[in-house]
């Protein structure tokens, strides 16, 4: 199944994209299995979730936690705690 | 009347004033938040997530809306480029009564600070930096979880 992850602020510029889609591995069952798995993928990845206390995740546009179901989603996307106002 | 807007743009808070004031309600709140000249800062970047952004912004009016008697809500906030001083974001609230008008308008800016998909990025003098989240901003918003 195709996702697209989407990365925004701090994580957009250490992974050194804005955006890119995988094919999920049939095993991924939530955004934890996910991280561990996009941490495997490079070391610009390993990086940008090396402190997982600074990661925030929206499943299909929605505020996450890291043991969210991810089957079905379509777009999933990680950022550092928001700083607007 | 439920607004909510996000734009690069500026926006004339007396306009907004004006439209809560037509409503015929007692109560008219606001906030306006600024671009702030700390440690040298002489601009800001606002980085946020458009496919995002203005649901998780209704949302919050929505909640708001439920919670107290409102006549009506506006929530603006600024994406891009922004100088020293210049406005940022606006909320407006309009209720028979001032506590609820005040309340709403305190929940909505304390919610958005914590949940509104939205990043700062500080410019001093040619150099950047992400602005860190800050902890009085996660307990500002928590008290609104107390009943």
């Amino acid at each position: 199944m195709q996702l697209s992850i989407l990365y925004f602020a701090q994580f957009r510029e250490s992974i050194g994209v804005s955006s890119e889609v995988i094919d999920l591995p049939p095993d991924m069952i939530t955004v934890a299995d996910l991280v561990r798995w996009l941490s495997n993928h490079s070391h610009r990845h390993q990086a940008a979730f090396m402190d997982l206390g600074r990661v925030r995740v929206a499943v299909d546009q929605t505020m996450a936690d890291f043991d969210q179901d991810i089957s079905g989603a379509s777009e999933i996307a990680f950022f550092p705690p928001v700083t607007g106002g | 009347m439920k607004t909510v807007r996000v734009q690069s743009q500026d926006f004339d808070p007396g306009a907004e004033l004006a439209l809560l004031d037509s409503l015929g309600a007692g109560a008219v709140a606001s906030f306006t938040g600024l671009v702030r000249g700390d440690d040298g800062v002489d601009r800001l970047v606002l980085e946020h997530y458009p496919g995002m952004t203005q649901r998780s912004l209704e949302m919050l009016v929505e909640t708001a809306c439920a919670r107290w008697p409102l006549l009506g809500a506006i929530v603006i906030h600024r994406i891009g480029e922004l100088a020293m001083g210049e406005r940022i974001v606006f909320v407006g609230t309009a209720s028979a009564h001032r506590a609820a008008a005040l309340e709403a308008c305190a929940f909505l800016i304390d919610q958005l600070k914590t949940s509104a998909p939205f990043w700062k990025q500080e410019w001093v003098s040619g150099k950047s930096r992400w602005v860190d989240a800050r902890a009085g901003d996660a307990d500002a918003s928590a008290r609104w979880l107390k009943d």
